[in-house]
């Protein structure tokens, strides 16, 4: 595969004695959208959170296995330097409480020691807020409190607190399922504008979601890695009868 | 039908007494607040005047005086302590929160619990041994640090409780910008839960300001000003409680009047903390 920024090398992920994520192999090509796919328990999440290492996080959680960011072994790296190359967004919005809206957005420069000048901090507040496609809605009202948006405006508030870092990869854990219909085609949108500078990779329960916008999917079942190929061979000729089955709607 | 009814009354009348006493008990609580008040105010107000509370006392048979030595011992005594106990007890609570199951955190919040049941007087005791008789005498700072044990169970229990109703989305929101661990717990967890721990640390103060006994074998006390860590020093519970056993009425007068000077202090304390967490409520 041409340009690839992420290569998993037989990789499993371990909670205790519990095998989470059994030998996966797979690689992320550069600038598109990669969609995880699979019913809930599938190791979907777990997977990504081991990308940018949240994963070890939980105490008893082990990895086996070597994910490369480009040429270099991200188990090799600091965590704290990693996450600021592979940004996340979760389930739920997080945005700092006790932060306006400006310093959520830069919240990743402030925390981090960077200093910024005043002009260059406004201009990353205001790229990061355009390519979020929230600088409308909030222009205004940049100095009020993050948690007083409304939930899709809020997930776009992380989305665009994580863009700021001007990541490599940008992890997405299902990160509509808590918002309404509208919010959801809004963030749908927006990542189809993303994917021109970032690599996008979203966990998703749904279906749907998946095939709207993503270019590749993976689908995972207990573990495995089932099946990983452009989106429309998935949904139209899936070579794995247990991928067809989730598809056709017969588990998960 | 008739019995039926009958039995009905008497339940409604049940009822109606038992929700009587339910609020008579209740308001009795006030009663024991309300009589304090009053016979603190009526007693103590009439000695409350501006030499009272700018003079320090004037020695043994001549009237008059007043008790700044102990005004200002006390504030001496009440900030040292914060700022011996804050720190330490904030870094527990937040240790706690963070490391529920460990064997330090299980013991750090028993140790917190069994010190808050310790006497006050014990504490005293402590101090005494501990750093009184170490280093050779009487002095604020060891009655600050009697006063820090005594705020620190506070504190933690405080600050753990409101760290751990932090969400875990806020602290991974952090990390997951590459945040260091520290940074994320000193820029995010604690300014987060501020006015929960700031909340701890004023019932903490507002109790400490009033403790004598941990002051008796400590700080000792000092009739004259001092702002000298390393000698003894007045406070306002330790010269109410030596005026008040004192045989002379003009002491006992200016105990009361001592007593309403500390009174209102914790008041405006406690109404200062009740402002602040409206003020600063965090909305997640």
């Amino acid at each position: 595969m041409e340009d690839t920024i992420l290569k998993v090398v037989n990789f499993s992920a371990f909670f205790g004695t519990n095998q989470i994520l059994k030998s996966i192999n797979m690689e992320f090509p550069k600038k598109k959208v990669i969609a995880m796919m699979g019913p809930s328990g599938c190791g979907k999440t777990t997977f990504i959170r081991c990308i940018n290492r949240m994963h070890e996080l939980n105490h008893d959680a082990t990895t086996d296995g070597s994910i490369f960011l480009h040429e270099e072994d991200i188990y090799d790296m600091l965590p704290i330097f990693l996450r600021r190359r592979i940004g996340m967004v979760f389930q739920r919005p997080n945005p700092f409480p006790t932060m306006s809206i400006f310093e959520n957005v830069i919240a990743g420069y402030s925390l981090n020691g960077i200093k910024l000048k005043k002009a260059e901090k406004e201009q990353v507040v205001e790229d990061s807020l355009t390519k979020a496609a929230l600088w409308n809605e909030v222009k205004d009202s940049l100095h009020r409190r993050g948690t007083f948006l409304s939930g899709g405006q809020q997930q776009r508030l992380c989305i665009a607190r994580a863009i700021a870092m001007k990541p490599e990869i940008l992890l997405l854990d299902e990160p509509t399922s808590a918002l309404d219909p509208i919010s959801t085609h809004n963030i749908e949108e927006l990542l189809l504008d993303l994917k021109n500078d970032y690599t996008i990779i979203i966990v998703t329960h749904n279906m749907q979601q998946a095939s709207r916008v993503s270019d590749r999917t993976a689908f995972f079942y207990l573990g495995d890695l089932v099946e990983y190929d452009e989106t429309q061979s998935i949904f139209t000729k899936p070579k794995e009868i247990r991928t067809q089955n989730y598809i056709t709607g017969r588990f998960g | 039908m008739k019995e039926q009814k009958r039995t009905l009354n008497a339940r409604i009348i049940s009822d109606f007494i038992f929700n009587g006493l339910v609020l008579l008990i209740s308001a009795a609580c006030a009663v024991p607040l309300i009589l304090i008040l009053y016979f603190i105010v009526s007693k103590g107000l009439s000695s409350i005047s501006w030499t009272f509370l700018t003079n320090i006392p004037k020695p043994v048979g001549e009237t008059g005086g007043g008790i700044l030595n102990a005004i200002i011992g006390s504030l001496i005594l009440v900030v040292m302590a914060s700022v011996i106990a804050i720190p330490i007890a904030v870094i527990i609570g937040v240790y706690i929160a963070e490391n529920r199951n460990t064997r330090v955190a299980k013991l750090a919040r028993f140790s917190a619990e069994i010190l808050q049941g310790v006497p006050s007087i014990v504490i005293g005791i402590i101090g005494y041994i501990w750093v009184v008789r170490t280093f050779g005498g009487f002095s604020a700072i060891s009655g600050s640090i009697a006063l820090a044990i005594m705020m620190l169970p506070v504190i933690v229990r405080t600050t753990e409780e409101t760290v751990s109703l932090i969400p875990g989305s806020i602290k991974e929101a952090a990390l997951a910008l590459g945040v260091p661990y520290y940074k994320t717990m000193l820029s995010i967890i604690i300014p987060s839960g501020f006015s929960g721990i700031m909340t701890g640390i004023i019932i903490s103060v507002a109790r400490v300001a009033g403790e004598t006994a941990p002051l008796l074998l400590t700080s000792f006390g000092n009739p004259f000003i001092s702002t000298d860590p390393t000698k003894p020093i007045a406070s306002l519970p330790q010269l109410i409680f030596n005026y008040a056993m004192s045989p002379y009425q003009s002491w006992k007068d200016q105990a009361w009047g001592a007593a309403f000077v500390l009174l209102t202090w914790i008041l405006l304390i406690s109404l200062l903390s009740k402002f602040l967490t409206r003020r600063w409520k965090i909305q997640f």
